[in-house]
């Protein structure tokens, strides 16, 4: 009886490979027949599907290369890890795609694989995440948010709000809560803000406590800093889903987020709009991800046979709850 | 003299001992570094403090680590699913109610979908049970399969995004019910213990998971039997996984997939070995495991109260926890006695000559 289960079990997951495999296969000369009709071929190595950011991530690349605009994406999702996108970029140099598009996972380990396209003559272009490599030559470009500005215009929409609340000489007591230690996120963030704090010395620093990028740690945090600190003037979280968790405890603590205390958020996801609406919250600094045209602009200069800057930041804006209502609608993500 | 050294034994040798003044130190560190910490107030309707915090924060700790400790006590094994199956059921509860858009409409009652997210953590729960009880896969690698599994399943249920539920009596059963000055969350918890500590005591059911745990072959010869009854409490380890997994989807009146319920199974297994559980299975208390959870909260909580900054905080827990699992061990226990034994023998050999 075992026997037979476990023989029909087999048989399951060889039938399951095989499709999974046939997949790939069709996938493989479909980008090969399609080299024929003079089509760029882009092959796109993505981390995954971990958050709504990163959905919109990958259909911004799905909506900009298509083949109305003369492209042929071939898309790889390689469930956070990092073995699957080494895979994924041998088989995308396996087929000769003319670009390889890489979100990397981690930021070492790339040397050896990254260094078999640069063999192949096929120009890499790095989105999101940077990586750590001793020769940078072996990627083209890299695409991506620059951190260090979002603290840096955080702090600026801040004074400038004080400002127009008359509040601009008064001490103003701020809290921190701070993504995942040593993200690139956390780390540009919090030196961002860091770095232009001398300028307002009526600003005090209250506390950095992390409430790694989630609403409930987020939430958590607030609830201690709250009984910590009588009198906090701002919170700054460095993503919005830890300044909806702040929201909670501030409203469970009996104040009014929003207009008792300013709750400054990151990202600019859809819901932060939501939040802004109601009124809890401030602004929300954005971190762009429709890499998707950037890239597709690169490649088009690289086929010109043009220079292209190796450090490319996309445009990020900073989204105060004035603005939320008529924008909401046209935030994807 | 004698009497008064025999209750000493008594309360030393008791098993809650320990447990008990772990909790006791690390709520004893506030009284000196935060005096405000014991202070509870009545603000805006609901009770206040950093007390309130660490036994609301704790509920679902608590509830994982009940379940736990029939898992370890019947099994010699751990559940590691049940971070990702709470988050398998909170997905279930969050999609039947609103489907895969945020929304303040439900589509089925609310009732309805908690019952449904509770199924889904016993489901989670019986398919852990059927591959330790009947193919006697070890529970380490059987729960491994949902550990990793659990959270695509719940990604698949969200397809990819933050659900959220806007609406006010979701938020109930995470924070408060209005007029009610004590959080929610500690009354699910205190029901859990009371309808566990209920079905233990007036049945023989802990009894035969203690000796299921201590031999599974003997117990099947006394006429016990032994795979039925590891497939129920890893059922009940679901379950109580559900639950847990309903109180953190409440608490954010959201779900998010990746991080809901995300390293808990860690922090309960912990809090079973706290609390003077051996992870070898065999005698259980779940007196024990209860502080052990509440003792874990403790700790993070008085560490935010202490402004230890984010970066030292793992290292800081980190410390404690090995100072509280090296209290507990018995080997070291002896190390000490024997240690003792000897110098005072040296110095009473010495008086000697």
């Amino acid at each position: 009886m075992k026997r037979v289960v476990g023989l029909l079990l087999v048989c399951l997951l060889g039938l399951f490979m095989w499709g999974c495999g046939k997949e790939a296969a069709d996938q493989a000369s479909k980008g090969t027949t399609d080299q024929k009709d003079d089509l760029i071929v882009v092959g796109y190595a993505q981390v995954g599907a971990e958050s709504d950011w990163r959905t919109a991530n990958t259909v911004s690349f799905q909506t900009t290369f298509v083949e109305e605009n003369g492209y042929k994406l071939i898309f790889d999702d390689a469930q956070q890890k990092q073995e699957n996108q080494i895979k994924a970029i041998r088989n995308f140099i396996q087929q000769e795609v003319d670009y390889i598009v890489l979100a990397p996972v981690v930021e070492t380990g790339w040397e050896t694989v990254l260094g078999e396209a640069k063999e192949a003559g096929i120009p890499v272009i790095l989105s999101d995440r940077m990586i750590d490599v001793s020769d940078d030559s072996i990627y083209t470009a890299w695409v991506g948010g620059n951190f260090i500005k979002e603290g840096h215009d955080a702090v600026a929409w801040l004074d400038g709000y004080l400002k127009e609340q008359g509040r601009q000489d008064e001490q103003i007591n701020i809290v921190t809560l701070q993504g995942t230690i040593g993200s690139s996120a956390q780390v540009g963030r919090t030196k961002g803000v860091e770095e232009k704090l001398p300028e307002h010395p009526n600003w005090v620093m209250l506390d950095r406590q992390t409430g790694e990028f989630t609403q409930s740690k987020g939430q958590e945090v607030m609830e201690s800093f709250l009984k910590s600190y009588d009198d906090i003037d701002v919170v700054i979280a460095e993503n919005d889903n830890m300044a909806f968790g702040a929201i909670d405890a501030i409203k469970a603590a009996g104040m009014d987020p929003g207009e008792d205390i300013i709750i400054i958020g990151y990202d600019a996801v859809k819901a932060a709009f939501e939040a802004m609406i109601a009124g809890d919250m401030n602004v929300s600094v954005e971190c762009n991800p429709l890499h998707g045209p950037r890239v597709a602009e690169i490649i088009q200069k690289l086929e010109k046979g043009e220079k292209v800057e190796k450090i490319q930041y996309v445009d990020e804006g900073v989204f105060p709850a004035e603005t939320a209502a008529e924008l909401i609608d046209s935030r994807l993500y | 003299m004698t009497n008064v050294k025999k209750i000493l034994r008594k309360i030393y040798g008791h098993s809650l001992f320990f447990p008990l003044t772990c909790l006791g130190i690390v709520l004893a560190v506030n009284l000196i570094k935060t005096p405000t910490f014991f202070q509870i107030s009545l603000n805006n309707g609901v009770l206040y403090g950093y007390i309130i915090d660490i036994l609301n924060r704790s509920s679902e700790l608590i509830i994982l680590a009940i379940g736990m400790t029939l898992v370890v006590a019947g099994s010699g094994g751990t559940d590691i699913s049940v971070g990702a199956v709470s988050a398998v059921a909170g997905a279930i509860t969050i999609y039947s109610l609103v489907g895969s858009m945020s929304s303040a409409v439900y589509r089925i009652p609310y009732g309805f979908a908690i019952i449904l997210g509770l199924l889904g953590g016993i489901a989670c729960g019986m398919f852990n049970g059927f591959l330790i009880a009947k193919l006697k896969i070890q529970p380490m690698v059987a729960t491994l399969i949902l550990f990793t599994a659990g959270r695509g399943i719940a990604q698949i249920i969200t397809q990819g995004f933050i659900l959220y539920v806007r609406n006010e009596p979701f938020k109930y059963l995470g924070n408060f019910i209005p007029g009610v000055p004590i959080p929610t969350p500690i009354f699910v918890a205190i029901m859990v213990i009371l309808v566990t500590v209920l079905i233990l005591k007036k049945t023989a059911l802990g009894l035969y998971i203690q000796t299921v745990g201590i031999n599974r072959k003997a117990a099947r010869l006394v006429g016990l039997n032994s795979s039925l009854y590891i497939f129920l409490i890893y059922t009940f380890s679901g379950l109580c996984a559900g639950i847990a997994g309903m109180i953190i989807t409440s608490r954010v009146y959201s779900i998010d997939a990746n991080n809901a319920g995300l390293n808990i199974e860690l922090d309960a297994i912990l809090a079973v070995a706290i609390g003077g559980n051996s992870l070898a299975g065999g005698k259980f208390s779940l007196a024990g495991s209860i502080i052990g959870a509440i003792t874990i909260q403790a700790l993070t909580t008085s560490l935010y109260a202490m402004k230890v900054t984010a970066d030292q905080l793992p290292v800081y827990k980190a410390i404690v926890v090995i100072i509280i699992v090296m209290l507990q061990s018995t080997e070291l226990k002896r190390m000490v006695h024997s240690l003792y034994q000897k110098i005072s023998n040296l110095i009473a050999g010495k008086k000697v000559a």
